[in-house]
């Protein structure tokens, strides 16, 4: 497993938001407070695993997740999937690099087209990327449904008539149909309620065991983390600090910050670790 | 699932899915105001194509015994000082005026929001350069405008129909930038783009329609603006030309007569009113904050 070349690269990624000015310093010229959301972060995502990215809020885990795909761009640093540089890249190359790293972002109820029915949101992803079987609209749809364990009954429904639950499992399906082998969820249960949530986490695992496809899985959560990760990368103040197998960072954690953040959850019930 | 109650957030509260669906098919599911609006508006549509039909005179059909006769059955809006059937008349220039109406105010509309959208969604330079050429437009009086076309093109429905869509797509444009700045920051919006979609796709299969609301809702409010626009004209006498009526030459006719014949000038001017009273129960009726983003 160790020596696998990396599906997905990522090095020395660094992402800094200039405070705005005020007319006086605008005048001095003098230079802009920087925020240094993502500072020199790497890491690799391996096939077929699940590395859970834990931090507080603003640590910087969603400008990260949103710097890989570049819907934000990164000031420096190297991101490559499968040894294809994707910072370099642009126009149709850059849109078939993000078909194959897809995203699921938090709010399952502000991540779908609120006019666009489940059928017709799913389907646009198969026929803009030419997926195969895409042509065959309704087969097509009921698989994508399928593999998010929904009916077919939901085919024809416009978002605000799903629950929270169906809604985030759409934006799955949604994600999976553009046949991607990196997802990339951001906080993708956080919005949901616990029971809800739990089924969500036993998909995500589903999907790597029958799709191969490898999760960088975000969250707040620790005990998420802990329940659902292979491995654990973890967040603070825009730096990675520890990276390592989930039972050894949470069982054993060599950094100060990893261990007040386990210390502040002391509730997690370490499966793994017991295993 | 101890492991993962740990931190878990409250839920939303869950969506009262049939009645939801029931609420948002077609016209059932429009606030009553709206649906009284609608209905104003569909009747005086239908009256003015039917003109032709409902008219009981000729518009210009003069009647030198009949002059500034009052209502009743045979003169519904009663005669004017020519002996016109005032009623008549009303009928043929709703029908002039509905018409000018909607290509000015629907015309400008999809190329304002089309503006505003990729104003809106590509942001930097070319935001900037579109938002002031709106604060142009938009801080260019009016009316002034439209004169000065009329004074160009003569007098006549064209300087209207040329001169109103010159400005109105900034007031589109204006709305449509607005609400697509908040848009794109939508996880909606940005999954267009880590969907790998197009930025035509984005912005015309799913920013557009999903803009088309506010803007429609503006629209019905443009529509009185517009035929207020249209009665000033006729009135200062900018407008169709005589003998054809216009709402606003009829009322400017019968002014003369206001204190002995007042229903020349008072029963085509309550027809504007009815037109003004019909698109602002619509348009506030649409803007209902249950139905949001809901109409289909």
């Amino acid at each position: 497993m160790t020596d696998q070349l990396p599906l997905l690269r990522v090095e020395g990624v660094m992402k800094e938001f200039g405070l705005r000015r005020t007319a006086s310093e605008r005048v001095a010229r003098s230079a802009a407070e920087a925020h240094r959301a993502v500072d020199d972060v790497s890491f690799a995502l391996r096939r077929g695993e699940i590395l859970g990215l834990a931090g507080e809020s603003g640590s910087g885990k969603t400008t990260l997740a949103r710097c890989i795909v570049r819907l934000i761009e990164p000031d420096a640093g190297v991101i490559e999937l499968d040894g294809v540089d994707v910072r370099a890249a642009s126009g149709p190359e850059l849109r078939e690099l993000r078909r194959r790293m897809q995203m699921v972002f938090q709010d399952p109820y502000a991540s779908l087209n609120p006019r666009m029915t489940v059928a017709t949101a799913l389907l646009e992803v198969g026929r803009v990327h030419r997926r195969p079987g895409a042509e065959n609209g309704e087969q097509f749809v009921r698989d994508a449904l399928e593999r998010v364990h929904l009916g077919p009954g939901i085919a024809t429904r416009r978002p605000r008539e799903l629950s929270g639950g169906q809604r985030q499992r759409v934006a799955i399906a949604r994600a999976l149909a553009a046949g991607p082998e990196v997802l990339i969820a951001d906080e993708p249960v956080s919005a949901l309620d616990v029971s809800v949530q739990a089924q969500l986490l036993n998909l995500f695992g589903d999907l790597r065991d029958e799709l191969g496809v490898a999760i960088l899985f975000v969250a707040h959560q620790l005990a998420v983390i802990a329940e659902i990760a292979d491995r654990v990368a973890v967040m603070n103040r825009g730096r990675l600090v520890e990276v390592g197998e989930t039972a050894a960072v949470f069982g054993n954690p060599q950094d100060e910050y990893t261990k007040a953040l386990l210390a502040a959850h002391p509730h997690i019930r370490l499966s793994r670790v017991a295993s | 699932m101890s492991a993962v109650d740990v931190l878990g957030a409250p839920g939303p509260p869950p969506v009262e899915t049939a009645a939801w669906r029931r609420r948002a098919r077609g016209l059932r599911g429009l606030p009553l105001q709206a649906k009284i609006g609608a209905g104003i508006l569909a009747f005086l549509v239908l009256v003015a194509l039917l003109a032709p039909l409902i008219a009981p005179y000729g518009q210009n059909q003069l009647d030198f015994d009949n002059i500034l006769s009052a209502p009743s059955p045979s003169h519904l809006f009663g005669t004017d000082s020519t002996g016109r059937d005032v009623f008549s008349r009303t009928l043929y220039a709703l029908r002039v005026d509905l018409a000018i109406v909607v290509v000015v105010t629907y015309i400008p509309l999809p190329i304002g929001v089309l503006i505003g959208a990729m104003a809106g969604y590509f942001g930097g330079i070319v935001d900037s350069v579109v938002a002031r050429v709106i604060d142009v437009m938009i801080a260019f009086p009016f009316f002034v405008l439209v004169i000065a076309v009329i004074a160009v093109v003569g007098p006549g429905v064209k300087g209207v129909l040329i001169g109103v869509p010159i400005v109105a797509w900034a007031l589109y444009a204006r709305l449509a930038r607005s609400e697509m700045l908040v848009m794109r920051e939508q996880p909606f919006m940005l999954a267009t783009t880590a969907l790998g979609y197009s930025r035509r796709r984005a912005i015309l299969r799913h920013a557009v329609p999903n803009l088309m609301r506010p803007c429609l809702i503006y629209s019905t409010l443009d529509m009185v603006v517009n035929l207020l626009l249209l009665a000033s004209l006729a009135y200062l006498g900018l407008g169709a030309q005589p003998p054809n009526a216009e709402l606003g030459s009829i009322v400017a006719d019968g002014q003369s007569t206001l204190l002995t014949a007042w229903w020349v000038a008072t029963l085509p001017g309550l027809v504007v009113v009815l037109f003004g009273v019909g698109a602002g129960m619509l348009g506030d009726g649409l803007s209902d904050g249950r139905l949001r983003g809901g109409v289909q």
